[in-house]
């Protein structure tokens, strides 16, 4: 187990340094911050001046250079927009983002996992017809649509929830509604197919050779079988929405990471760009060794290999 | 109302919906009381485990459906108790147990949490008595240290233990009725004994009564107190073990009973000339054990193969007999230069097969050819026959002219005896047995001059085996070939070959003339697996558990 997570830790290391060097280079092809951050009538000795307080004159090798040697003592450096150190700037915002990434995959999981089971339980019966349906709709459905029709129909339209921000739990019914969609959606479908294949299993025909209670059967003996490809999935959906929930955040003026990058994107804050893209990549790492060790908790022959 | 504890009548069940579908039993009638053994004897496809579904109330509906008849246990109508009444029977008064153990326990809670759930569900036990009363079945069933591994998975035990478990679930609360559907078929024979023999104490322990389902005439004389024989969803011939064996009168029972091979002296074989073809020396394969966190070698190794020397005669047959785990499968992947020996010599014609290349190791591999155990597994199912037949052709490009590939496609599917038409089919049209002769068909292709068969009649049904049996002798008798025939079932190797070599833990303990290997046998390993090998014959079977017991020192 800890040689397990300690070799599983050291390949993300392999890749987050990868990253790194791809995240420096990709964020100076957008451009000069000076071109943004000074009056666009500003004289070239100004420019100069800009350049030579944020290091942006020297070689690209160097400055590559003193953001490694910064990045070991932790400084991930200077946001020019916020004129904070970067590193705090992305960690206000990460909370925000993983609360609402939290929020939406427990309702879209548990609401899969209550929805697809009974559908394979039945397959072609009523919850399965109309289960199918809704979740492929769900699945196909584009977010940004979906997220200004709500604005258009509940806050401006009814009245009934605030338009964007957070604070109350009002804040927080359409953010959620609508990044929960497409998980859920995708969800469903996964939790049917492999419930169908779980419930026909011969552990099952044992479990009624038992004379187990049907809910038993399902949700205790199925159910366990039939959660590995479902924690998969929905793994890389939770990845989806922590690493930016980009459209959602920006439309419902959520102060998450996703709204943070493009903000900062659009600025040219290097530091922070860099900053946000390594927290966030260190945190999908993490989660996919939760991932693989919540496999291991729910499958002993994984646990055993 | 009679006093049967079980008594089905006119039972039918089909499959499929509406207007087409398949009768799969089609009324069959049988009674079974407490303390006896009734044998449901048939072959695959007979609807012998459809109707035990049907008796548990686990049939798939759909697209079973049961169409008819009644099932009584214990005065009363099963199939028309209303469900939770039913479900409450099944674990409590009626148990079960099945084949596949590994598939049949659930993988991922502990057994003992299986076994106690059983007790939690009918008795209302708290957990904790519940597992000490698990416990105290493993300990019951022979699982050495139960406190322990009741806390272990269904994967760490093995295939008998894993039936002693799915026994002691069976047994929990000491039901009136076990089915058991097939209990020992994927167990090798010495297990086979032991399940056998625990199931004999279970049933006289309870004077329960047993519907053993199964396809092998060895265990029905066994274990059975009555046999009923099916045959395509019918009861074709039932009475006393003894009786029907003894005295088959349904024409289907006497082809069943003639096909078991080692009922007859084996068919004498032609002489072999002393010319060997095929030479494994002092042949090991070690496979590491790796661990911590670059999983570097530990230093022990698992000893697959372990210095196992032995000659193949051109023309002659060499049966390699051994349980599971014995080594066999490795050697063979070693002799087909598909994996690489540890150390020792392979020689192929005096030549060391590790060091052939290019043109010589493709003529070695043309005229060296396998037939596998699971012809379900080892055709290709998006390729026609012709095509799966051809694909050698397509790589030993000078074997065949592309112009004569479909004339000799269909000279030898007739020479496996499958017919010219079949080439354009799949493989799903066939039953296991033509699989298996489609494979041969694709073995012999190349005109190789020896044919490993891995356990190649392992998977089919008696008169089935005993048709291949017929066909790989035939072929040998008309093509010279030499065959290493990997089996676990001594009867089968008895008849097919010319020598046998008993493989155990990796070694060959004793090797020699099938004769006399089989009627003198030396080593004690030898004793224990001949004595272990079911007869169809309740009086033969007697004398050899009688023996077996001495063996084991009872």
């Amino acid at each position: 187990m800890g040689s397990f997570i300690a070799r599983r830790s050291l390949q993300s290391l392999v890749a987050l340094a990868g990253l790194i060097v791809l995240v420096f280079f990709a964020a100076r092809l957008t451009g000069s911050p000076a071109d943004l951050y000074l009056p666009i009538d500003a004289s070239v000795e100004a420019r100069q001046a800009f350049n030579e307080k944020h290091g942006f004159n020297d070689p690209l090798t160097e400055q590559f250079g003193r953001f490694l040697v910064d990045l070991a003592r932790f400084d991930l450096g200077h946001s020019i927009r916020k004129d904070r150190p970067a590193l705090e700037v992305v960690l206000e915002a990460i909370p925000t983002t993983l609360a609402l990434a939290a929020v939406t995959m427990t309702l879209a999981v548990a609401g899969a996992i209550l929805v697809g089971s009974l559908a394979a339980r039945r397959p072609g019966g009523a919850v399965d017809r109309l289960g199918s349906t809704l979740s492929l709709a769900a699945a196909s459905a584009p977010d940004f649509w979906v997220a200004i029709s709500a604005i258009l129909l509940f806050a401006v339209a009814l009245g009934w929830l605030p338009t964007s921000g957070m604070g109350t739990f009002w804040h927080w019914i359409m953010p959620v509604g609508v990044l929960l969609i497409r998980p859920f959606g995708i969800l469903v479908q996964v939790v049917r197919g492999s419930m169908l294949g779980a419930l026909s299993a011969p552990y099952v025909k044992t479990a009624r050779a038992k004379g187990i209670r049907e809910r038993t059967v399902v949700f205790v003996h199925a159910l366990r079988n039939g959660l590995l490809p479902v924690i998969t999935v929905a793994g890389d959906q939770a990845a989806g929405i922590v690493n930016g929930a980009v459209i959602v955040e920006t439309i419902f003026g959520w102060p998450g990471i996703g709204k943070l990058m493009i903000d900062s994107i659009i600025q040219r804050d290097f530091a922070v760009i860099q900053a946000s893209i390594l927290v966030t990549a260190a945190i999908i790492f993490a989660m996919n060794i939760v991932i693989d060790l919540a496999y291991g908790l729910l499958d002993p022959r994984v646990r055993h290999a | 109302m009679s006093g049967h504890l079980l008594e089905v009548t006119d039972l039918a069940i089909r499959f499929g919906t509406t207007g087409g579908g398949v009768q799969a039993v089609d009324g069959i009638s049988f009674h079974l009381d407490r303390g006896e053994t009734l044998a449901i004897l048939g072959e695959s496809g007979s609807g012998k485990s459809v109707s035990a579904s049907a008796i548990m109330a686990i049939l798939d509906c759909p697209p079973g459906r049961i169409a008819r008849g009644s099932i009584l246990f214990e005065g009363r109508d099963l199939l028309s108790l209303p469900e939770s009444e039913r479900r409450r029977l099944n674990g409590e008064r009626i148990a079960m147990i099945f084949q596949d153990t590994l598939a049949h326990l659930n993988p991922v809670y502990s057994v003992g949490w299986q076994i106690a759930e059983t007790l939690q569900a009918h008795k209302g036990l708290s957990a904790r008595e519940a597992r000490a009363e698990a416990v105290r079945l493993m300990e019951s069933v022979g699982i050495p240290e139960p406190a322990s591994r009741a806390n272990d998975y269904p994967h760490q035990f093995s295939g008998g233990q894993r039936q002693r478990l799915m026994i002691a679930m069976a047994m929990a609360l000491k039901p009136a009725l076990l089915v058991a559907d097939e209990p020992t078929t994927a167990l090798d024979v010495t297990v086979q004994a032991q399940i056998l023999d625990l199931l004999r104490e279970a049933r006289d322990s309870t004077a329960m009564g047993m519907l053993l389902i199964t396809h092998d005439l060895g265990v029905v004389a066994d274990i059975a107190d009555r046999v009923a024989v099916m045959y395509q969803g019918r009861i074709v011939e039932t009475g006393p073990v003894r009786e029907v064996l003894g005295n088959p009168q349904h024409s289907y029972t006497q082809r069943l009973l003639s096909a078991v091979p080692g009922r007859e002296p084996p068919p004498a074989r032609p002489p072999v000339a002393d010319l060997p073809v095929f030479e494994a020396r002092e042949l090991t394969k070690h496979f590491p054990i790796t661990g911590g966190l670059f999983r570097r070698p530990t230093g022990e190794a698992v000893r697959a193969v372990d210095g196992v020397s032995l000659t193949l005669r051109r023309g002659e047959t060499l049966g390699i007999v051994g349980e599971s785990g014995s080594g066999k499968s490795t050697l063979a992947r070693m002799l087909l230069r598909l994996e690489e020996p540890t150390s020792g010599a392979i020689l192929f014609e005096g030549k060391d097969v590790s060091s052939l290349a290019g043109p010589e190791l493709l003529s070695f591999r043309r005229r060296v050819q396998v037939v596998f155990q699971d012809p379900f597994a080892s055709l290709d199912p998006r390729m026609r026959v012709a095509e799966i037949i051809a694909e050698p052709w397509t790589i030993h490009r000078d074997v065949l002219p592309r112009a004569r590939w479909n004339a000799r496609i269909a000279e030898l599917l007739s020479l496996v005896g499958l017919r010219p038409e079949h080439a354009a089919r799949y493989p799903h049209q066939f039953s296991g047995g033509q699989r298996q002769r489609i494979a041969i068909a694709r073995a012999l292709a190349l005109e190789p001059e020896i044919v490993i068969c891995d356990e190649a009649v392992s998977a089919l049904d008696v008169s089935i085996q005993a048709q291949i049996l017929a066909l790989l002798d035939q072929l040998q008798r008309a093509m010279g070939l030499a065959y290493l025939f990997i089996a676990h079932d001594l009867p089968v190797v008895r008849q097919i070959a010319d020598r046998v070599a008993v493989m155990q833990r990796g070694r060959i303990v004793e090797q020699g003339p099938c004769e006399e290997v089989f009627e003198r046998p030396q080593h004690p390993y030898t004793r224990a697996l001949l004595a272990a090998s079911p007869v169809p014959d309740p009086d033969a079977q007697a004398e050899r558990r009688k023996a077996r017991r001495e063996l084991a020192g009872v």
